[in-house]
């Protein structure tokens, strides 16, 4: 079966394995001399795709225990974020972390150690998990946690499966006093002015800022900060609404088919995000908390608008040390470039823990980008610019990068290695990422 | 979710299908309470804990083999009389083996309508008596006429039509429904790795959503993809001596 991540780009054919049970796993494993788990296919490149064996978990998606008292939920890895989301939300209980999309799974949400708009306050998705069961190529299966095993297990969150399949996991889930977000936003002039507002902002759970990466000079860095916080069941009585009213999310629409390559040009993304920054309107707002998460959810298939030929996420974070200046220089760079995207999301970040985590202290930039020559050679300079600030590529959306680029940007790799030499000596486990990096 | 319903508890029979669990969780959505019955029912308890986790509902797990067990005893060993059965149980079998062996067809016949019938038929007298309930038989459209590359599966499946059918009208006259669901290919395990046309195959989702929807009143008889309904009524037109030599 031909598969692809979700930017479409690279598409190769691989087969894919659908197993239902731990012993079908562990004969797959058994059978292939390569092979790598699946979730929901959502990360953008070819970290979750093996052309020897790529091994399907969405049918491992069984709910195992959930502790009314303290929010302890643990469940199978193929257990999509978007159950989760619909059956607990009404009963007051939240995920710790989120991505931006909540078609993902939870072994997905480890293997790629998910950040959330709350990395500065809450660390990543496996700074919440209480343990997890790991089937190695051995196909003995270990439960591993902070305690047990510590090695094993912050390699396996943000090791992109390549430390075996994450068969369960246990994490808490968050007390919400209600379905709604209380939303600030900030409109900011340029780069600086957004910087003030996330750093004197550094309490508040949820930031994040969409950046116009088409505007130069004075304007660079023009964007609109949108800070959140779950609303309290006070402030939504005061605003005459009911704490849970279970507002059903719009029904989402499709994109039909693939847009042309023409759509997307300098001047219509240009339009957009010109458009985009005027209607944004500073002020407060209780917003359901699944449109603030997954703004994007709501378009299904939304990766068709780049066309066919498909698109790269381009995702950096810079640490402190490079500070503003990293980020400016960078920005400059693809302002003059030209080729803007829908979505160009600047976040403040903590630190992370796992050996291959992508969060690290400082400033991280979310870019879309079609597959196309120049915007190959933009991100080949983009690379490089990162690399020289001391940044590091998010494996999770990488498609395309050299692996010097991407190594260069993960110290503890070492470790990670050293790690895999004693669980998986043979690379049992690896990916058309993992070949194309060397990892 | 909708309201909780009150056709509770739903007994599932054949649990552990691709189909069978697609309707379990159909019916917890809207709050159902279920009895899950199948072979080797400690692989069920998986999914039973999960069904309760999701939905908070009630669910029993219980063993069930339609070849060796008994209909009148063994519904006297459910926790209750359901309000409504829905028996997916099936099996396609090796139409070459039935072709040869004998006893291997025998399988085919004994599981696809002699048990099924005879449980359903106890099942509708004690919902009879009771004077409540609704009774679903996932049949096929292979039984709607016999194919030389499947009459074995396909005989067993028109009889089990033929009974549902006369069940049907013998309770008609009492509260008790009965329906037949005919799903036309099925992405499920039992189909896997053959080659199905897009169109005409449903997803396990699909057909639990036409029998939720069959539970809650309506149709007789339900073709879960509706082109089957055309599709079955022309192969019925065609005539026995160009039938015969057709072959599909």
């Amino acid at each position: 079966m031909i598969l692809s991540g979700w930017g479409r780009f690279p598409r190769v054919e691989c087969p894919l394995l659908e197993v239902r049970h731990e012993a079908e796993i562990a004969a797959a494993i058994a059978g292939s001399r390569s092979i790598i788990a699946r979730g929901n296919g959502r990360a953008y490149g070819d970290a979750a795709m093996n052309p020897a064996a790529t091994l399907s978990m969405r049918r491992l998606s069984r709910l195992i225990a959930f502790d009314e008292a303290t929010g302890l939920l643990a469940c199978e890895a193929g257990t999509l974020l978007v159950d989760l989301v619909r059956l607990f939300v009404p009963r007051g209980w939240f995920v710790p972390v989120t991505p931006g999309t909540k078609f993902v799974t939870v072994g997905g949400m480890i293997a790629a150690d998910v950040h959330g708009k709350n990395h500065h306050v809450a660390g990543a998705f496996g700074d919440h998990v209480l343990w997890l069961d790991l089937m190695g190529a051995d196909g003995a299966v270990r439960r591993c946690s902070r305690e047990v095993e510590p090695d094993l297990f912050w390699a396996t969150c943000g090791g992109m499966g390549l430390t075996g399949v994450v068969l369960r996991a246990a994490f808490h889930l968050v007390r919400i006093e209600t379905d709604l977000i209380r939303q600030v936003t900030h409109k900011a002039a340029n780069l600086d002015e957004a910087m003030t507002v996330f750093e004197s902002n550094g309490d508040i759970p949820y930031s994040v800022a969409w950046i116009d990466c088409l505007s130069q000079g004075e304007r660079l860095g023009r964007s609109l900060i949108t800070l959140g916080a779950h609303a309290t069941a006070n402030a939504v009585r005061e605003a005459g609404r009911r704490p849970f009213d279970g507002a059903a999310p719009k029904r989402a629409l499709r994109v039909p088919f693939d847009a042309p390559g023409f759509a997307l040009n300098r001047w219509s993304v240009k339009a957009f995000n010109a458009l985009y920054y005027r209607r944004g309107t500073p002020g407060t707002a209780l917003v359901p908390i699944e449109s603030y998460f997954y703004p994007l959810d709501g378009l299904l298939d939304w990766n068709r608008i780049y066309g066919a030929n498909g698109f790269v996420q381009y995702q950096f974070a810079l640490p402190k040390a490079a500070g503003r200046e990293g980020l400016r220089n960078i920005l400059t760079r693809i302002a003059k470039h030209g080729s803007g995207s829908f979505l160009a999301v600047l976040k403040l970040f903590g630190a992370g823990r796992g050996f291959l985590s992508f969060p690290v202290e400082g400033y991280t930039l979310a870019l879309d980008f079609p597959a196309t020559v120049a915007n190959f050679n933009l991100l080949t300079t983009l690379d490089a610019m990162v690399a020289e600030a001391g940044g590091r590529i998010y494996l999770a959306k990488d498609a395309r990068s050299a692996s010097a680029t991407v190594l260069g940007g993960y110290p503890e790799r070492a470790r990670f290695s050293a790690l895999r030499d004693r669980v998986d000596p043979g690379r049992r486990f690896a990916s058309l990422q993992s070949q194309r990096l060397g990892l | 979710m909708t309201d909780k319903t009150t056709l509770s508890p739903v007994l599932v029979l054949g649990a552990t299908s691709d189909i069978g669990m697609a309707v379990a969780h159909r019916c917890a959505e809207s709050g159902a309470d279920l009895i899950l019955a199948a072979r080797a029912s400690e692989r069920l308890e998986g999914d039973a804990q999960d069904l309760r986790l999701r939905h908070r509902i009630a669910v029993d797990v219980v063993e069930f083999d339609i070849l060796a067990d008994v209909p009148g005893a063994w519904i006297d060993r459910l926790p209750r009389l359901p309000e409504a059965v829905v028996c997916v149980v099936g099996l396609l079998g090796d139409q070459a083996a039935s072709t040869r062996d004998g006893a291997a067809a025998e399988r085919v016949m004994t599981t696809n309508y002699v048990a099924p019938a005879l449980l359903l038929g106890e099942f509708a007298n004690r919902m009879e008596a009771r004077g409540s309930g609704v009774i679903v038989g996932v049949s096929s459209v292979a039984g709607d006429r016999g194919r030389a590359s499947n009459y074995v599966y396909g005989g067993a499946k028109a009889g089990f039509t033929a009974f549902l059918s006369g069940l049907r009208a013998r309770l008609s006259r009492t509260p008790v429904r009965v329906v037949t669901l005919k799903p036309g290919f099925v992405a499920t395990k039992m189909t896997a790795g053959m080659t199905l046309p897009p169109l005409l195959t449903a997803q396990p989702r699909e057909v639990a959503e036409a029998t939720w929807k069959a539970l809650q009143g309506g149709r007789d008889v339900i073709y879960v993809r509706p082109v089957w309904r055309l599709i079955m009524s022309i192969i019925a037109m065609v005539p026995e001596p160009i039938f015969k030599k057709m072959r599909f």
